[in-house]
């Protein structure tokens, strides 16, 4: 039979053919919990009377949701997880090494065929590599600390392919949003969100990793993009395992398909309060913004701030900026190339590599009525710690042009 | 098992970040304190008004965003028992069965249930009634090894019990 990436995958794993809908139980290549999942993770590995880890050389430990802590509470449960690492001789990133999810491509976790799982809802972003990657619970994350398997039901999957050149100031999470705005909210729930077409083709590891990272906003179990040399070159030196070339067959039974014509997209952005109320940046020019924010595991990345700062050289933001790379790699390649000097000049508050005000923990919660446009995944109500807030979620080159404007602005009218 | 209850509406797209706000989350695994902002993302007087046992019935893609188990955990500590949904985010799914949370899918019962509405869910058999307006629906129960989890009262007991997990 003819698969798609997923089951070819999956079946590839577990060494016999899968169909879509079946329940399978997967050996884990990678897991990873943070400090917003890890604690209760350690309850339940403890309150199951667990006291080995399975492979501690494949399990990761994150601080990165609150980093560094902001108050006593979470500064005891990152303790908890450092003496947990410690115990158990766990992979440990502690504060200031970055986003989970940029970390764990970043040091060799992830490779493709690999099964990676995450508690965390993102974890969806491997994908970009061909691994089969999703999310889960704590518990659940207890279970595979402890054993290093999970059952897994095998998922449809939704072909979303993307033809034709991006305009220049047309990025991968506008298409990204587009396809969220087609699809829905929960237009692939359970499925495999599967991006093919020149256009991926063409972009790097870092754009690919953003319509990955997204793919939880349809109610997906993964986004998933074919490897291939570009993949190949970004894990060499990185990772221990061999970068094989995985690829869909071409007449695989999708259960949808989507195609999305690159060069008639423009500047989108995702209105307050659901992420799906996608609209053309046109639609809503001249919103004032309060703040503006410049990373996350959608968009933190080294492309992202050149996009950014490409944009803010020389200019001075309007309104607060803050920018926060994904990693420290990020960071230091930032720094080298001279764009956090950029930042700097521009008058942005340039933070430490994490999700920052992404989840609402801290670093830059909005007050009430604000309105921020930030390049991150989610404008729930509440989402950035203020239920009275209004988030706009856009490309870092959008949110760029914000911070310069005060307002949202096309990019074309500006650039 | 069986759960009677009174319904709570919501919508469509409820997300955890309603169900508990992100920035609790991160300070304490006190459940106590935790559930007392359960739903305030949404309802801020939920938490102290909701009778142990009470259902929440809901739109499409209840639970939807974050993996945090926070979000059934909360309900459950809060006295919830069960949510029946039109569709639920699959995280939130698992994680509800993994903590012990009757969750359901019955597209048809959204539109029959009014806030208020004393309801009884039964779990094995797949029905659910109205008790309130004397109607029945029948939903797919879940597969036997999710069921088999629920029943122990989530994964922690189901391995307590049994020293291996059901798939292994
Ligand atoms: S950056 Fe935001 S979405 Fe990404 S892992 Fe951190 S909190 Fe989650």
């Amino acid at each position: 039979m003819p698969q798609t990436l997923a089951e070819k995958i999956l079946s590839m794993k577990i060494k016999r053919d899968v169909s879509p809908g079946e329940i399978v139980v997967v050996e884990v290549d990678a897991a990873m919990a943070h400090d917003g999942t890890a604690p209760l993770m350690i309850q339940s590995f403890k309150a199951m009377g667990m006291t080995k880890v399975w492979d501690p050389s494949r399990a990761v430990f994150v601080i990165d949701h609150i980093a560094p802590s902001s108050n006593e509470g979470t500064s005891a449960l990152h303790k908890m997880m450092r003496e947990f690492a410690l115990q158990h001789g766990l992979n440990f990133f502690d504060v200031g090494e970055g986003i989970c999810h940029q970390l764990l491509p970043e040091k060799g976790f992830v490779y493709p065929g690999g099964v990676v799982l995450g508690a965390d809802s993102h974890t969806c972003t491997h994908g970009a590599f061909a691994a089969f990657s999703t999310g889960i619970g704590s518990t659940e994350m207890a279970a595979v600390f402890g054993s290093g398997k999970l059952w897994l039901r095998v998922p449809e999957s939704l072909k979303v392919t993307v033809t034709g050149a991006l305009k220049s100031y047309v990025t991968a999470k506008d298409v990204v949003l587009h396809v969220i705005g087609e699809v829905g909210a929960d237009g692939a729930t359970y499925m495999a969100v599967e991006y093919s077409g020149d256009t991926v083709k063409e972009m790097s590891i870092d754009s690919r990793m953003t319509l990955c990272n997204m793919a939880v906003e349809m109610g997906a179990k993964t986004g998933l993009i074919a490897s291939d040399e570009k993949t190949r070159l970004f894990l060499e030196g990185r990772c221990q395992a061999p970068c094989k070339t995985i690829e869909p067959d071409s007449s695989a039974y999708y259960t949808d398909e989507l195609i999305v014509e690159a060069d008639k997209l423009e500047p989108m952005v995702s209105c307050p309060h659901e992420v799906d109320n996608v609209k053309a940046v046109a639609e809503v020019e001249g919103t004032p913004v309060d703040q503006v924010f410049i990373g996350s595991c959608t968009n933190g990345r080294l492309e992202d701030l050149r996009m950014a700062a490409q944009m803010l050289k020389g200019k001075k933001v309007k309104c607060r900026t803050i920018v926060m790379p994904a990693s420290r790699e990020v960071y230091l390649k930032a720094l080298r190339e001279g764009l956090i000097e950029i930042f700097l000049e521009a008058g942005c508050a340039v933070g430490v590599p994490g999700c920052g005000p992404c989840v609402g923990g801290h670093h830059g919660v909005p007050a009430p009525g604000e309105v921020v446009v930030a390049t991150t995944n989610r404008n729930f109500k509440g989402r950035m710690g203020c239920a009275e807030a209004f988030i706009y979620l856009a490309s870092p080159i959008v949110a760029a042009h914000a911070a310069i404007q005060g307002k949202i602005v096309h990019p074309k009218e500006v650039s | 098992m069986i759960i009677k209850g009174r319904a709570w509406k919501f919508g469509n797209n409820i997300s955890t970040d309603h169900i508990i706000p992100g920035k609790y989350k991160f300070k304490t695994l006190d459940f106590r304190e935790l559930a007392q902002h359960a739903m305030e993302g949404i309802d801020s007087e939920f938490s102290r008004r909701v009778q142990p046992g009470d259902i929440i019935v809901a739109g499409r893609n209840f639970g939807c965003g974050s993996s945090r188990e926070q979000a059934p955990l909360v309900l459950k500590h809060a006295g919830v028992g069960a949510v029946v949904a039109r569709s639920f985010a699959r995280i939130f799914f698992r994680n509800s069965i993994n903590v012990g949370l009757p969750v359901v899918i019955c597209p048809e019962a959204y539109e029959a249930v009014e806030q208020g509405d004393l309801l009884e869910v039964n779990l094995a058999e797949g029905m659910l009634k109205n008790l309130s307006k004397g109607t029945v629906f029948n939903f797919k129960p879940l597969p036997d090894f999710l069921l088999k989890i629920l029943l122990d009262g989530g994964l922690v007991e189901h391995y307590k019990m049994h020293g291996k997990f059901i798939w292994e």
